[in-house]
């Protein structure tokens, strides 16, 4: 998959001239890891891996900063193909902000509510690629899971929440398990949306999909790259509606290069998965082991 | 029986300590997050344990000591662990909401499930040395051999759960094991050789 997604960049790099050299632009050492910034040519990426040898977190067009540079960004947007209006929304995960970014153009009404548990991230996100929290855009640094179940308490509900805290090497086991994806569903309004970018290779996509499928029932499976589910809280639109739905912020996403005829074709329902497969819970969930190849 | 037991018990204490140790950053992970703190909170906890259950051992180990109490205290070490079995996720929620600094918190917890069985597990390897000495030149040696054995066991303990065990088994399901074997190795200890001060 991330060879996959390196080739793609790679690409990208070389539209934009000749193939050129990565250039450092900045690394910092956080409590997690190391987070590095890398120009090649006028895409530039948050990586955690020296030279970016394996995933990138976030990737950005300098020169057209709105345009997403991964597939799974966009795949992520079709959420508001599902509901177009969400009046609050909460990400897990901020990477670049790459979602926050977008979503606040798209929505400027919008309530949006980011956690990152890394604070360097957030230096680096505000820095490096363009993100800046206001009024309606908070940041809350700390894990997604202690904050899923602080908002539970304080009865809030999200008409959106994007799960985007999974990196290519280490998956915070505690976010993919049965009783996480339920206290996710309790946060979410009635017919609130799910929007989770996950693993399509591997052992973990079988285990990761039937833990999906026994909170949410049926969702959602777009697959290009990465694998991005969508489910919700209430019953799936029919794929008119949905096509109505995905000319609301039509002329929006066009600024993204997030086109609804790239969009519309991935939104399947099929299983294609082992359903015999066992579910994750928090007595059983050894992601990390299950995502070796 | 009487010097393999000693070290048999110091090297399953060992592997129980590491085991049960990576276990609690799971079983805490759902309701504190894996941030790096409630790691930190975790090993402070059990290092805390650890220092004083020594001292504890070493002086416990002063009065009529026996391989048979060496059994004991490995039996009440499995029986502490108990409690988190069957209250912990409870416990734990009840902690993050009085004290929802998730440091602190995480360290309030760590303290309440994991120190008492710890500490217990810690006056083992002082008390399993006294039984093993027997003269004061070859004490190092046996102190030594000891510490192989004890830290040995916690290698394995650590390697066994973090690869294999997580994958096979749910997070009780390992700990019911361990208690399991910690039961057997405790029973055997406790009803094997002569009582303790009896004649030879």
């Amino acid at each position: 998959m991330w060879g996959r997604i390196t080739i793609a960049v790679l690409l990208l790099a070389g539209m934009a001239s000749q193939v050129q050299a990565q250039k450092l632009v900045h690394s910092e050492r956080s409590l997690y890891r190391e987070v590095l910034v890398y120009d090649t040519g006028s895409v530039r990426c948050m990586c955690f891996t020296r030279n970016c040898r394996v995933g990138r977190q976030t990737c950005m067009d300098t020169r057209h900063p709105d345009r997403f540079a991964l597939n799974y960004t966009r795949m992520m947007l079709g959420a508001l193909y599902l509901n177009p209006q969400p009046r609050s929304i909460l990400i897990v995960g901020l990477g670049g902000g790459t979602l926050p970014r977008a979503l606040m153009q798209v929505l400027p009404q919008t309530a949006i509510d980011t956690v990152e548990i890394d604070p360097a991230v957030v230096r680096v996100a505000k820095q490096y690629f363009d993100f800046a929290p206001g009024s309606r855009v908070s940041v809350a640094e700390q894990d997604g899971r202690v904050f899923v179940k602080r908002a539970i308490r304080e009865g809030r509900r999200y008409d959106l929440i994007m799960l985007d805290a999974f990196d290519h090497e280490y998956i915070p086991e505690h976010l993919l398990t049965q009783e996480f994806l339920r206290e996710v569903k309790t946060l979410l309004a009635p017919g609130g949306v799910l929007a989770a970018n996950t693993f399509s290779s591997s052992r973990l996509y079988d285990y990761e999909s039937v833990t999906y499928a026994s909170v949410f029932g049926t969702f959602f499976n777009l697959k290009r790259d990465n694998r991005v589910i969508l489910a919700m809280n209430g019953p799936l639109p029919d794929m008119e509606s949905i096509e109505r739905n995905s000319a609301v912020h039509r002329d929006d996403f066009a600024k993204f290069d997030v086109h609804a005829e790239f969009l519309l074709p991935l939104f399947s329902t099929r299983p294609d998965w082992n359903a015999k497969t066992r579910i994750l819970t928090d007595q059983y969930s050894p992601a990390n082991l299950l995502n070796l190849n | 029986m009487q010097v393999v037991l000693p070290y048999l018990i110091a090297g399953w204490s060992g592997f129980f300590v590491m085991a049960v140790e990576l276990l609690g950053g799971r079983l805490m992970a759902p309701t504190f997050g894996s941030s790096i703190y409630v790691w930190g909170a975790i090993i402070t906890v059990f290092m805390l344990a650890l220092s004083l259950g020594y001292l504890a051992g070493g002086r416990y180990s002063m009065r009529q000591p026996s391989v048979r109490r060496l059994g004991v205290l490995l039996l009440v070490a499995a029986a502490t662990v108990l409690p988190v079995l069957l209250f912990g996720e409870r416990m734990l929620d009840a902690v993050s909401i009085a004290m929802p600094d998730p440091r602190f918190g995480s360290l309030l917890a760590a303290t309440i499930l994991f120190f008492v069985p710890t500490f217990f597990s810690g006056m083992i390897s002082p008390y399993a040395v006294r039984l093993l000495v027997r003269d004061q030149a070859s004490s190092g040696r046996h102190a030594g051999q000891l510490y192989f054995v004890s830290t040995f066991g916690s290698a394995a303990g650590t390697l066994l759960t973090s690869f294999y065990l997580v994958l096979l088994l749910e997070v009780n399901h390992i700990l019911l094991s361990l208690l399991a074997v910690s039961g057997v190795i405790g029973v055997t200890a406790a009803f094997s050789g002569r009582p303790a001060g009896a004649a030879q």
